[in-house]
Parts: C-alpha cells; sequence; structure tokens
C-alpha cells in the first residue's frame, strides 16, 4: 500500500481540487481527508456515510465548587493561565491535569473530552475516510492519526493500492501527523511570494521527516517570473518540478457544482492534472 | 482596540486584508501588527519590516536527575502527555511531547526533576512605515505552535491598534490567536469551500463570544450564498473585494492592495470605522 500526501504550506493553493480530481482519475485507492479544522474534499465527492465514530480525546479540569476552598494553589501553579476566579476556562485548559493533581480537597477532577467525529463513507470514486474536529477544539493531530489509521485499514482489507490524503496548510501538529510514514508527499504551490516562502518551510519539514517531495506549481501564469525562481530553487534542492497547472476559473466553477476540476472541464486543463497523476504515481512505485 | 483576522479556509486573503488594513490607518492610529500564523507568517513579505529584535521561545521541558531518581515512577503517571517513561532503572524523557505544564517536577518526591528550556521558535519584532511589528516563526519540525502564539501575544501594547493576523483552521493555534480579541474580521472567498469554512469560523468566534464580521475577497457570481448566509448568522459583509488579475498580479509580488492601489485605503478606513463602531456599540465605551 503507497500513501501519497497533498501539502502546500501556504492555504489556499489547490491542495483539495487536485486530490478531487486524483480521486476521479486513479483506481484502486480510498481517499482520506486530513484536514480535519477545514475539511473540504467531501463537497467535492458527495460522500454516503457508512460508519461514524465519535472522537474522544484529551481532558478538561472541572473544580467542584461545593469542595473548593479557594487557597488558589490551582491558579498559582496551572502555566495556561486557564483558571481565575476559581472557575477553569476550559478554552484555556491544555488538560494536562497538574491542578487535579495537587489540589488539596480533592476538589478538582478532569473530565474526557468529546473532540469530534470521524466518518468512512462510500463516493463514487471509492472509499473516504474523513473527520470532523470539533469546534475550537485541540488534538487535530491525533484525529488525522486516526483518519490514516483507519485509512490503511480500509485499503489493507479491500486489498487497495493506493491511499490519496488531503492534507492542511501549515507546518505543524496536524502536518507532521499527516505526513510522517508517508511515501509521498506531493506540494502544491502557487507562485507568489508567500507560495513560495511557505513552500520552502513544508519542503524543510519533508527533509525532516525523511519524505520524498515532489511540486506541482498551480496558476503557474500569474506571475511570469515567480514559477522560475520556484523551478531553480527545486532544482538546487534535488526536488523535481512535476507539473505546471495553468490558472482558470475552472477550478471555482468546478467546486460551485461540486465536482472534481477534472470532470468539470475536459480541455488542456485535464491534460495536465493527468500528466501529474502519472508522475506521481512514477514516484509512489519506484 | 484589538482585531483579528481569520477565515477557516487557508488563502483566502487574510494577510492581504491585514497589512492593508495595518498601513491604510498608520496615519490616524499607533498600529501594531502582530502576524500568529507562526507556522507559514507571511506579513512580514508585504509589510517588510526592519527587524530590530529577536528572541527565542522555549518550553519548559524536565531533566531527570538519576543519580537521585528512585524510578518510583510518579512522573510518568502524572504526565497526561506520555512524555516520559520509566524503563528499568532508566527515566527517559520524550521532550517533543511535553506540554511544560510543570507537573512532574513538582510533583517528583525526591526532588529529582528540573527543568530545562527546549527552543521551538523564535519571535522577531521590528517596525515598518511607523507600524510596530511583531510575527512568530516556527522551527521546523515543531508540532506546537501554541505556546509562540502566546509569546506573540504578550508583546501586544493595550493603546494601541493591534492587528492579528491569525492562522487558517478552526483549532487551537486560531483559539490562541483570536482570543481576547475585541473584534474577529472572516475573510472568506465566495465559493462552497469558502462559505464551508467560513460557518466553522463562525461558530468558533460565537464560541469565544467576539463580535464578527465578514470580508468577501475575489467577489464572484457566488456571493450571494455568502451574504444570504451572513444575512442569517447575523453578521454584517463590512467589505467585498473583487476577483481582479491585477490584484492577484500585486499579491504575486508582495505588494499590498494599500501601496499598490492607494485608492482602496479609504475602503480600509471605512472598514476600520465600521469596526471601531461595532465593537463601541458592543462594549458601551469608546475605544481606540
Amino acid at each position: 500500500m503507497k500513501e501519497l500526501v497533498v501539502l502546500s504550506g501556504k492555504g489556499g493553493t489547490g491542495k483539495t481540487s487536485i486530490v478531487g480530481s486524483f480521486a476521479a482519475l486513479a483506481v484502486n485507492k480510498v481517499l482520506a481527508d486530513c484536514d480535519v479544522d477545514a475539511a473540504d474534499l467531501y463537497l467535492l465527492l458527495q460522500p454516503q456515510p457508512r460508519k461514524e465514530q465519535e472522537f474522544w480525546s484529551g481532558q478538561v479540569a472541572v473544580i467542584n465548587e461545593d469542595s473548593c476552598t479557594r487557597c488558589g494553589l490551582c491558579q498559582e501553579l496551572c502555566r495556561f493561565n486557564a483558571i481565575s476566579d476559581f472557575r477553569v476556562y476550559s478554552i484555556s485548559c491544555e488538560g494536562c491535569g497538574f491542578c487535579s493533581q495537587i489540589c488539596p480537597e480533592e476538589a478538582i477532577t478532569m473530565k474526557d473530552n468529546l473532540a469530534g467525529d470521524w466518518f468512512i463513507s462510500d463516493t463514487k470514486y471509492g472509499p473516504l475516510v474523513h473527520a470532523r474536529l470539533g469546534i475550537a477544539q485541540e488534538n487535530s493531530g491525533k484525529l488525522v492519526a486516526v483518519v490514516r489509521q483507519q485509512a490503511r485499514e480500509k485499503a489493507d482489507e479491500s486489498g487497495f493500492e493506493y491511499i490519496i490524503t488531503d492534507g492542511p496548510p501549515g507546518i505543524g501538529c496536524p502536518v507532521i501527523s499527516s505526513l510522517s510514514g508517508a511515501r509521498l508527499a506531493l506540494i502544491v504551490t502557487e507562485p507568489t511570494l508567500s507560495g513560495i516562502h511557505d513552500l520552502e518551510r513544508v519542503l524543510g519539514v519533508c527533509r525532516h521527516f525523511k519524505v520524498q517531495p515532489l511540486v506541482c506549481i498551480n496558476k503557474y501564469d500569474i506571475n511570469v517570473s515567480n514559477p522560475r525562481q520556484i523551478e531553480e530553487y527545486c532544482l538546487g534542492q534535488g526536488i523535481e518540478v512535476a507539473s505546471k497547472v495553468q490558472y482558470d476559473n475552472a477550478f471555482t466553477e468546478a467546486i460551485e457544482h461540486g465536482l472534481p476540476v477534472i470532470e468539470y472541464k475536459g480541455n488542456g486543463l485535464s491534460s495536465q492534472i493527468e500528466a501529474l497523476w502519472r508522475k506521481v504515481q512514477e514516484y509512489l512505485n519506484s | 482596540m484589538i482585531v483579528s483576522v481569520a477565515s477557516g479556509k487557508g488563502g483566502t486573503g487574510k494577510t492581504l486584508v491585514a497589512t492593508s488594513l495595518a498601513l491604510s490607518l498608520k496615519n490616524r492610529e499607533r498600529v501594531q501588527f502582530l502576524d500568529c500564523d507562526v507556522e507559514e507568517p507571511n506579513a512580514h513579505i508585504f509589510l517588510k519590516p526592519v527587524i530590530t529584535g529577536r528572541e527565542a521561545v522555549c518550553i519548559p521541558v524536565p531533566e531527570i536527575d538519576e543519580s537521585k531518581c528512585t524510578f518510583c515512577g510518579k512522573c510518568a503517571e502524572v504526565c497526561a502527555f506520555n512524555a516520559i517513561a520509566i524503563a528499568g532503572r532508566h527515566a527517559l524523557v520524550f521532550s517533543n511531547l511535553c506540554h511544560g505544564c510543570g507537573a512532574c517536577s513538582y510533583l517528583c518526591p525526591e526532588k529529582a526533576i528540573s527543568e530545562k528550556s527546549r527552543e521551538t521558535g523564535i519571535i522577531e519584532f521590528g517596525h515598518t512605515d511607523g507600524i510596530e511589528f511583531v510575527h512568530g516563526k516556527l522551527t521546523i519540525g515543531e508540532a506546537m505552535a501554541p505556546p509562540l502564539i502566546r509569546k506573540v501575544k504578550e508583546q501586544v501594547i493595550n493603546d494601541n491598534f493591534v492587528i492579528i493576523d491569525a492562522p487558517p483552521g478552526t483549532s487551537c493555534p486560531v483559539v490562541e490567536s483570536i482570543k481576547g480579541s475585541d473584534f474577529c474580521l472572516l475573510v472568506t472567498e465566495p465559493t462552497p469551500f469558502g462559505l464551508n469554512d467560513l460557518g466553522l469560523a463562525v461558530k468558533t468566534a460565537k464560541e469565544l463570544d467576539i463580535p464578527c464580521g465578514v470580508v468577501i475577497n475575489r467577489a464572484s457570481s457566488y456571493n450571494t450564498e455568502v451574504i444570504e448566509f451572513c444575512r442569517r448568522e447575523d453578521i454584517p459583509v463590512l467589505l467585498s473585494i473583487p476577483l481582479d488579475r491585477n490584484i492577484a498580479n500585486l499579491y504575486s509580488q508582495g505588494i499590498t492592495l494599500a501601496s499598490g492601489m492607494p485608492d482602496w485605503r479609504t475602503s480600509f478606513i471605512s472598514l476600520y470605522d465600521s469596526i471601531l463602531e461595532i465593537v463601541n456599540e458592543r462594549t458601551g465605551c469608546i475605544k481606540r
């Protein structure tokens, strides 16, 4: 089983549109949406949920007002400023449990936290594992790990060859959780100075976790000189720029129609995305 | 007044709006700009600040003195993040899992645990064109953004007009960035992706009890859906920026709207006035 994760560093470069198109092009695969705090892939794939499960993760401190003597030790020791006026501000509570350990009256208990839900769904393109992190919740990295684990089990049990994962933006916890141990990271970038800056950082994360990267420049024609800068940078790093995809309003129109862009428009754009998928397959199978 | 700029979905134009808002207001207010997207900070590309100071940001992680340790296992038991394990007569610390709560060192019966600093990123201070600038940069390979975001936010000077450029998403880094704001400006793009994630961002702001308003960027025919959503949620649409190749091109070169198309400054000043009015109405006192 070969796992591809699509990342970008910067948001809005076209990760989900590319993954949606791969969904339509690839056979024998499980799809996974690891952007658990703002999951959008389902809007292109129209999933029918088959399994839904709650994601319990982390804890939150609760003070029992009846036994609290207001000694203030918990407030003094909490390093996350989550307790004031003998109340826990649950948004700030890190769930470390330090307060409940040290409370002389044993007035603080740790309560399990419902942090989201995850789903296994059928789509016309194959199974999709996706999730929804609760609003303002922590532990997105752990939910990503659950999504990946479920995708692997699904691929194993059905004998599928590929897992295609839509990753989150950034370089932090959920990105690391999406990336570690994958066979290949496809980085979708755009020729803007922000895109380039963020590309360099996410490539650094790939290097750190020893995952092979491959780069795609999306909307390559919105700036004349920046694509060359990206190609030169990648060349210097020994990373291949697999494909350049043109700017096209069809990307936005396809999203409005709830379709992968490749299913929406069959012109030059689809041949660019097909070429990208062939290149990705070569890397996955090498 | 503290205004945070967030979005849910990435790439909708948070930095575009935040930087132009800062530049448009600099002659009227003391503006302080905090880039809290510490995973991918981009505002410096547009504001080009002169960096005058740097500070490493560290979290305290345990260091166990094995000559004092009796391997009782108390530290491993109290650690909620599995950052300590006792294996026979060895105490192992997995410092990348440590959140720095301090429970282990406080509760060790032998006082065998001290704390050392582990760097997770840096913050940089500077200024540009009369604007105070601060941003954080998470070290490559580090998972935890919130401690660094907290450090950036410690730099807030209360009497300033503070603009916080938040990261995308709706989880802990966003919460850490926007909490304590007087107002949250949500930048969306009029697509089903943008609208879906705007819905999540609105819920996040409501969870934190922060009033919000919307900026529609790359406005198109799908706008009506966004406007309808905002009407249902009772959220004002405060500014609309059209889909325009010239704006996209300026952005690609790291040029703000306020510098590249100075006529936009008036719109950003009106945006500020609308925010100020909402905040004052809500708090019942005059903020600046």
